[in-house]
């Protein structure tokens, strides 16, 4: 009797020593030099549902875009696509229709009254994500090379990508005597369920904290990186390796983490991938904050943000590298790049934001770019707490110190127009001048910018 | 005696319990008398449970360990509300961490690692005490203390990790949390920061010892088993006075291997492996971050690392090709 209890109890315990591991066989990819563990391993089952849940829809034409009237002059209010033939245009809207909100339809941006007013935050959000497509194509080659984006990528056919990331809310450590998690210790799925930091994405993606932990020397000649440091890049290595589906070697040679001379390729891919995150959470999504309703915000009330798993979704390359963008090229360039024959492009006049083009080396708002100054102030005027924050931008052409002085220049001579339209000078806040990291190319006129958000 | 030849142990030996011999002078009296004999102990051991000889020592030790396994227990309950099922669920991942970077070798606040200290210090207490008692008891039934020195090499590690090394960095946030996903993920972060263990020679030597120390008791354990139908589990007999199981099990060696350990040396052997592992691995430790940053590149300037051919065309670091980006 005792035996068989025994017995059971030894039966009963390696069950439970096992049930958390994946059932075996797994299948093993050599990656590098034989011997040196340079492998990836895949569970053909995990493949199969995540090959199932990642295929691209079917794309149709483009149709002739210089054929027939253009958009703009059939439409109002299309500063973006109105350079399209009407055909063209409606193509790209229905097609956006499917990839972003195929069960609410065109009215989940659009006012079905007033098409091409700006009523519904959607529609400006959906503006400023065309944007940042056509910048993410045009200007993050190095990570998207010629595969580019579309808005299905990420959002495959939900109004809100699923896979976002809000700031993590802090521990309510209550009369903070006992108990601190010191943020980390709690399984998340995004951190592949390890212990390490539940936030690497505000260190990384949003924040630009160093990445590389790695000493460069074999004895110690004052590089101070420390654990806890190490832990928070592990953290985002973490979120890499379970967003894309892929194992530490896919980057890194496993021998020495650090060493870019025996890295694979993918490693240089990605790189650029973190600092595109960074861009597009920084210069994109953080200034729409303000756009959204409280129920599409965080628990810190932040706005919705990428991250690697956002486009990858558990695939080394989103949709396993469909070629979808090539077919939209209203998607390829940005609006304001393309304009620069006629001239600037026009000026982004939204009720919370503008953004209001330059000459090269000039700081006068020209021509129709005052215009693009009239809704926001409508909306300052309308909301007394609300405060205009302007910051300049400038071209990456040029000398830096006179390129710092020209983004302010520009600031300062924006703030004199809202200050114009009868706001008082103190709800004006100007930002230092700003450059964005990814734009690296010489004179670019989209880069020659003001812009202005209501906070 | 073929009863031995059994994963576990078949013949339980039930009878009046052992109290053990008298005890002299200045020693405690120890504690149970009417002893238990649990039938799964005798499985795996001897089913009498006790006497077990507290003493001074040993309460004050266990007092010291309860209160800090208390500090860990009460701050990870604390950290999932005062919830008994979350801290179940989420034992594996919780942890009291060690202050971070800024406060360096200070004194933190209570909740920012104070608790940390403090558990790390009853701790160490406790062990420090737990050493005295094993020592002294050791001594006091006329015994040599070598399990006393065994596990002082473990202390050894234990205050490398969490007190030797984070004092010469200059940090206590270098030390291990208090936790048991946490302590894993640590160790790897540790791997990562100093450019790979593996190429710590220490780390080699601690993980040979490992390894050794469980082969050859895997060895010892087997060849004793395999000689108890001559009375080979009788060791010390076989020591003084060489029988047939003696003879067998080393001729069984010399006809493998070429070589055997006498009964007596085999011990010897087994006890330096186990100690060496710890020993070797504090050192390795010890010299991580103190006198080596990067293991990797200290092997490669010591040809300890082999060159492999390159698979990959050669990467460059993005970062020094895009000036005023940060890597």
């Amino acid at each position: 009797m005792s035996n068989r209890l025994f017995g059971a109890a030894v039966a009963l315990l390696a069950a439970a020593l096992v049930a958390g591991c994946e059932r075996p066989p797994v299948d093993t990819v050599q990656r590098g030099y034989r011997g040196t563990g340079m492998e990836l391993v895949y569970n053909p089952r995990t493949e199969l549902r995540v090959a199932e849940a990642n295929q691209a829809p079917a794309v149709t034409p483009p149709a002739d875009s210089d054929a027939g009237p253009k958009a703009r002059d059939i439409y109002k209010n299309v500063p973006l696509l109105g350079h399209l033939s009407v055909a063209e245009f409606t193509r790209v809207m229905a097609a956006m229709t499917e990839w972003v909100s195929p069960e609410q339809g065109c009215n989940y941006c659009h006012d079905p009254a007033a098409m091409g007013e700006d009523t519904k935050y959607t529609k400006v959000v959906a503006r400023r994500m065309i944007e940042m497509t056509q910048h993410i194509n045009a200007d993050w080659k190095p990570h998207v090379a010629a595969t580019g984006v579309t808005c299905y990528t990420c959002h495959r056919g939900k109004a809100v990508p699923q896979q976002v990331w809000f700031k993590a809310p802090p521990q309510d450590k209550r009369s903070d005597f006992i108990g601190d998690l010191a943020g980390q210790n709690q399984p998340m799925k995004m951190v592949g369920m390890s212990s390490l930091t539940i936030d690497p994405y505000s260190l990384y993606l949003l924040g630009d904290q160093t990445i590389g932990v790695g000493a460069a020397t074999a004895l110690p000649t004052g590089h101070v990186a420390s654990i806890l440091h190490t832990e928070e890049t592990y953290g985002l290595m973490m979120h890499m390796s379970a967003g894309l589906g892929v194992n530490c070697t896919y980057c890194h040679n496993t021998r020495n983490f650090k060493s870019w001379e025996s890295s694979p390729p993918q490693r240089t891919t990605a790189w650029h991938g973190i600092r595109m995150a960074r861009d597009l959470n920084n210069a994109y999504l953080e200034p729409l904050t303000k756009s959204f309703p409280a129920n599409r915000l965080g628990p810190l009330g932040d706005v919705a943000k990428v991250n690697c798993a956002t486009c990858h979704q558990g695939v080394y390359k989103p949709l396993y590298g469909a070629q979808m963008a090539k077919s939209y090229p209203a998607l390829l360039t940005p609006t304001a790049a393309k304009a620069v024959a006629d001239g600037l492009p026009p000026p982004m006049a939204e009720a919370n934001r503008s953004v209001l083009y330059f000459g090269v080396g000039s700081a006068t708002l020209e021509g129709e770019q005052a215009k693009g100054l009239t809704k926001l102030i409508a909306t300052l005027a309308a909301t007394p707490a609300a405060k205009a924050q302007i910051s300049g931008y400038h071209s990456a052409a040029g000398e830096k110190a006179s390129n710092e002085k020209l983004a302010k220049d520009r600031a300062v001579n924006v703030r004199d127009a809202i200050v114009a339209g009868g706001i008082a000078p103190a709800r004006v806040v100007l930002d230092k001048p700003l450059q964005v990291g990814a734009n690296v190319s010489g004179e670019d006129p989209a880069a020659r910018r003001v812009e202005v958000t209501v906070k | 005696m073929a009863d031995y030849q059994n994963l576990f142990t078949q013949v339980q030996a039930v009878g009046p319990s052992n109290l053990g011999v008298p005890l002299g002078e200045g020693n405690s009296p120890r504690t149970g008398t009417d002893l238990p004999q649990v039938h799964l102990f005798g499985r795996l051991g001897m089913p009498q449970i006790g006497p077990i000889y507290l003493g001074p020592l040993g309460i004050a030790s266990i007092i010291f360990g309860v209160l800090s396994i208390n500090i860990i227990g009460f701050n990870m309950l604390a950290q999932v509300n005062w919830d008994i099922v979350q801290f179940v669920r989420q034992l594996f991942w919780l942890s009291l961490e060690p202050p971070a970077p800024e406060y360096g070798l200070s004194l933190p606040p209570l909740n920012k690692g104070g608790w940390w200290l403090m558990a790390g210090g009853f701790l160490t207490v406790s062990i420090l005490l737990w050493w005295v008692r094993m020592y002294t008891r050791a001594r006091a039934l006329g015994m040599g203390t070598h399990v006393a020195w065994a596990f002082a090499a473990a202390i050894w590690l234990f205050l490398v990790l969490g007190f030797i090394r984070p004092v010469l960095m200059g940090s206590w946030s270098e030390a291990v949390p208090f936790g048991i996903f946490p302590h894993l993920d640590w160790t790897a972060a540790f791997s990562i920061r100093y450019g790979n263990l593996f190429y710590n020679p220490f780390h080699a030597l601690s993980i040979a010892f490992l390894y050794g120390a469980t082969l050859l008791f895997a060895m010892h354990g087997a060849t004793i088993l395999a000689v108890s139908r001559f009375g080979g589990e009788r060791e010390l007999e076989q020591i003084a006075d060489r029988g047939t199981a003696s003879e067998r099990a080393a001729l069984f060696w010399r006809w493998t291997m070429g070589f055997n350990a006498t009964t007596e040396s085999i011990h010897r052997w087994a006890w330096w492996f186990a100690v060496l592992c710890p020993l070797t691995g504090g050192i390795g430790i010890l010299l991580s971050g103190t006198v080596v940053d990067n293991w990797f590149l200290w092997a490669v300037k010591h040809g300890v690392a082999p060159p492999y051919p390159a698979v990959f065309p050669p990467a460059v670091d993005p970062a020094t090709l895009l000036q005023g980006v940060k890597p």
